[in-house]
This record gives C-alpha cells, structure tokens and sequence, in this order.
C-alpha cells in the first residue's frame, strides 16, 4: 500500500477513534482517491484555501468526513491535533462535511443527493467565469439511489460539463446491507453512459490506476466524467473489512484502533 | 402590467451590469415572466427542467461560486417539493440563493389543489435564515428585488404572477425590505394583511368606516423576520387585531403575528385564511367565497376582534 494513503487510513482511525466510533467503512474505501487527487491532482493551495480558480472536490457522500478531514489536516490545511476535536460540540470537523467550518472542504454535504447536484452548480460557475477549473466530485453507490443524482446528471450532461470529473465509490454496500440486495443499481456503468457521461470503471485502491482514469478524463472534451471506482468498504482495516455493511458506522474503541494502526505500519 | 413582467423586467435591468446574478427555471420560465432573460442572457438565465430538487442545489454550488441564483417555480414546487434542499443545500449550508415561487395560495386557481400551496410560508418560517417577502404589489415588488439581492443569504418571494391591483403610488413610495408599510392609520382595530389580501384589507376598513370603526391597515410584506416593533406599536393602540392572508391560518402570517403579540402585547387576534384544508380548482373570487377571504369575511373579522375587547 502507498505510505500516503497507510498515513491518511492511520490519521483517519485516529481522527475516528478519538471519539470512539464513526463512519468508518466509507471513509476507508475512498482513501486512494482523496491521495491521489489532493497530492497529485488538485490545484489547492492549503494556506489559502479560498484562493481562486483553485480545483474543487464536493464530497458529496458527506458522511467519509473524517476521510477527507485526514488528508485535508496531512495537506497543511489545519493542524493534524484537530483530528481529535471530530464531532466533539464545538468542533470544525462534524461528521458530514461543512464548508463553513472546515478549511480546505468546497461544499456542506450530508442530506445524499444534493452534494453531486451542487457539484454541477459549482462546474457550471466554473464555466461561467472561465478559470478552467477541475470540479471533482466523489458519490456513493448506496447515494446513487437518490433521484435527485439522474437529476444532476441528466444537466450535467446537457451542459456538456467537461470541467466536471465525479467518481462512484462503488462498494456495493450501505447502511442497511448490500446495495444488490436492497435496491440494485443494476449496470452502473451502462446507466452512466446512457445518461450521456464519459464512464470508466477501474480499481478504486489502485493510485496509478486512478490517475491514469483521470487523466483520460480531462482529455475527454464536450461531456462530464463518471468514474466508477471498483472499492471495498473499510479497506485496510481488517475487522471493518470483516463486518461488512456493518462498518458504516461502527464502534471504535481504543484496542482495535490500536489493532488497526499495527496493521497499517 | 403583470407582476411576472414587473419581475422579468427588473431583473432584466439589474442583470445588464450585475453579473452575479443568475436565474434558473424548470421548465416554467414562460408563466414566471422569466423567459425573455433566457434570450437576453443565455450564459446566465436557463432552463434546468423539471427537476427542482436538482434546480435548488445546482443554484447552492453556483452561489458558492460568488453568483447569486434566482430559482423559481410554482409556489408548490419551489417550497414543499425542495423543502429538504432549501434547509441544507441553500440555507444551512449559509448560500445566497433567492427562491421565487409563484400563484401562492388560491391565486393557483384553474390548477387545482395539486398547485396550491396553503403551508409554504408555515415550512419555510421554521427554517432558520429564511426571509420571506411577498409583494402587495408592482411598486413593492420593483423596489424589492435590488434589496433582495443586497441581502445576503435565503430569500423566498412568494409572488401572484398576474394583474394586481396597485397599492402604493411608484413615484412616492420608498420600500424598506424589513419594515412593514402602514397603508391606513386607524385606532380601534389593526389589520395586518399580505399578497392579494391587502386590497381586501382596504376595502374591508371602507366598509367599517360607515359603522363608525377605525381600521389600521398594515402590510406586512416581509413575513419573515417580520417587522415585530410595527405590530407591537400598533397592537398597542389598537388592542385587537385580524390577520388576514393566502395561506393557512396555521403557520404563516398569523402564526408569525400572533407570536409577537404573545410575546409582547396579548391582545385578541382573529384569523382570515384557509381554515387547514386543501385548495381545489376555481377562479379567485370562488375560492375567495369559499374559504372566507373576502373583504366582507375580513370586515366580519374585525367586528369578531373589537366585540373580544
């Protein structure tokens, strides 16, 4: 495994555990792809992380904060002691991500759905003010049940949003069980393309992978991007792997934190 | 002239040298008077279709981008249907987007109970940031708009589309978004009203005044936050009070009245609106008929208020 991404699951257990249970399973399964765009990809400046024409990420599955909130924190973005502060009252770090508390987060998500339709509002202004922005947006496959996603993305491709690159964190799991097995979501990339998006399906823990993925991405010109990442719900984390849908949000009390970052060295 | 028109040709005008300002539709533009900015600002006015929940957040990231998005639809449409993306997409998440939903109330006439919206001030006064504004007028309604968008944060403008009848005089009249107008000075009797009852406000205190009562008529344009020191002064003076307006008698402007006085000056306080039912399908003066809002149901209200003294 990449020493960044073993440093942002590590980050992100203690960001977790410090409180003693939270969403684990979503937050690990999108770790490769928070690396690879915050320290390959993004045009974001950690010290000034309103700056304009930056490159935005609206995590619209809001509830992989922690996720986010650990490689925000090993960015430079605020310092990594606020990891302990995660959903303690008064914190800047809840658990679904607020743009107006957290440095460095582009959109408040939480409510599913509505991230990915502001992800096109916010490609869509990019557009407009012509910064040539790369707007990245990140939807779970359980989320994807919403309708108010073909909503987004029947727009997104009408105005042909070739700034817009979203990914699928398609673990085939949520809260209550297997996606299959509560509402399938059938041919996830057949949808995508009939909803006229350039999709690719690829290896959501593979980094090169990704890049390359994204890459095509923006050389695709005139539609959005659907990148559909192949993941595993609590990866790396061994007993959240084991739990299954149950480590959406588990309990995490300091043993198996401990348990965990040995795994992770 | 219609107010969709005064509304089209307002922001037609701020549009020209404020390009902040967006407006999207779902595929209602041609009976929100919205249209004819699609042909002049194609890059800034467009077309979402009908999808409002998509409609409302898409205008959440465009406002986090520095614009300001006007989003409208039918009343129904733009409140209860996206009542979830106005809570968190706009309002928690602190956007500056302004939600115009037009024929509120009954003023859905011919489109049946499925249109009209008789709780979307109740639903959005409970959400915290919200301002609602709904217009007496041509008058009230042009000067409103460049302070609506001087305000940042949520702003709903719950706006009858057609002909109004006009209230105020264009060239005197100096509109302050958070202030209420005091139309009649009276002394026996104060009658708060908005939208389309505030003509029938007046014409209720014409009535009165042949029978020797004294009616203060004020309109409180602003529902939320609502202008508390003009209903106090005046419940003060007067010591009753009828509400009347376009909406259920539960949550909107009475509510919001009635939670001043409560507060501030217990007073008795008698509601004209819709009596916690469903609209149906009518023209204005029907439905008017039907559910009690009339000039006469108000007059009658105002004898009921003074009698409780």
């Amino acid at each position: 495994m990449d020493e960044i991404c073993k440093q942002i699951r590590r980050m992100t257990l203690e960001c977790i555990g410090s409180i003693g249970s939270g969403h684990i399973g979503g937050s690990m399964s999108i770790v490769e792809l928070l690396r690879v765009l915050y320290f390959d990809k993004m045009n974001v400046d950690p010290k000034n992380p309103k700056m304009e024409g930056r490159d935005r990420l609206i995590v619209s599955k809001g509830h992989a904060g922690p996720a986010v909130y650990a490689t925000l924190a090993l960015k430079g973005f605020f310092p990594k002691e606020w990891l302990y502060t995660l959903n303690r009252f008064g914190t800047n770090l809840p658990s679904h991500c607020d743009m107006n508390k957290t440095p460095g987060v582009d959109m408040t998500a939480g409510s599913l759905g509505q991230g990915f339709s502001c992800a096109v509002g916010v490609a869509i202004g990019s557009k407009l003010k012509k910064d040539g922005a790369t707007i990245y947006a990140i939807v779970g496959d359980g989320e994807s049940q919403e309708g108010q996603i073909w909503e987004a993305a029947m727009l997104g491709a009408q105005k042909k949003l070739d700034n817009l690159i979203a990914f699928t964190d398609k673990n085939n799991m949520q809260l209550d069980g297997y996606t299959d097995d509560i509402n399938s979501l059938g041919d996830l990339k057949a949808k995508w393309r009939a909803f006229g998006w350039y999709t690719q399906e690829i290896d959501g823990h593979d980094c090169e992978a990704i890049s390359a993925a994204i890459d095509r991405a923006k050389a695709k010109k005139g539609k959005p991007s659907m990148i559909i990442l192949d993941t595993i719900k609590g990866k790396g984390v061994s007993f959240a792997e084991a739990a299954g849908s149950a480590c959406h949000s588990m309990s995490l009390p300091k043993e198996k934190v401990e348990a965990a970052l040995a795994e992770l060295q | 002239m219609m107010m969709r028109e005064v509304f089209g040709n307002t922001l037609a005008e701020i549009m020209e040298h404020d390009e902040r300002i967006c407006v999207l539709d779902a595929d209602l533009a041609n009976c929100n008077g919205t249209k004819k900015l699609q042909q002049l600002y194609p890059e800034r006015a467009f077309e979402v279709g009908i999808a409002e929940q998509n409609m409302a957040s898409v205008a959440a990231g465009l406002s986090s981008y520095g614009f300001i998005p006007f989003i409208s639809s039918f009343t129904p449409f733009a409140t209860r249907r996206i009542c979830d993306q106005i809570a968190v997409s706009i309002a928690y998440a602190k956007q500056n987007v302004k939600i115009v939903g037009t024929d509120p109330g009954i003023s859905a006439q011919l489109n049946g109970g499925t249109h009209m919206s008789l709780e979307d001030i109740g639903v959005l006064r409970s959400i915290p940031t919200m301002v609602i504004f709904e217009p007496a007028d041509n008058a009230q309604l042009k000067q409103a708009l460049p302070q609506i968008i001087d305000h940042y944060g949520p702003v709903y403008i719950r706006m009858f589309r057609k002909d109004t009848p006009d209230i105020f005089d264009d060239e005197n009249y100096t509109f302050d978004l958070f202030k209420a107008d005091k139309i009649y000075e009276g002394k026996d009797v104060t009658v708060f009203a908005s939208g389309i009852m505030v003509k029938r406000a007046m014409d209720a205190a014409e009535i009165l005044k042949e029978e020797g009562i004294n009616v203060e008529v004020i309109n409180i344009h602003t529902i939320k936050p609502i202008d508390t020191e003009a209903v106090v002064d005046s419940l003060k003076k007067t010591r009753c009070a009828v509400v009347a307006e376009n909406h259920n008698i539960i949550g909107g402007l009475f509510s919001a009245v009635a939670e001043v006085a409560a507060q501030n000056c217990p007073v008795p306080i008698v509601p004209v609106g819709t009596k916690d039912v469903f609209g149906e399908v009518g023209k204005l003066p029907e439905l008017s008929e039907k559910f009690g809002m009339t000039e006469k149901d108000i007059a009658e209200a105002v004898r009921k208020a003074v009698s409780m003294k």
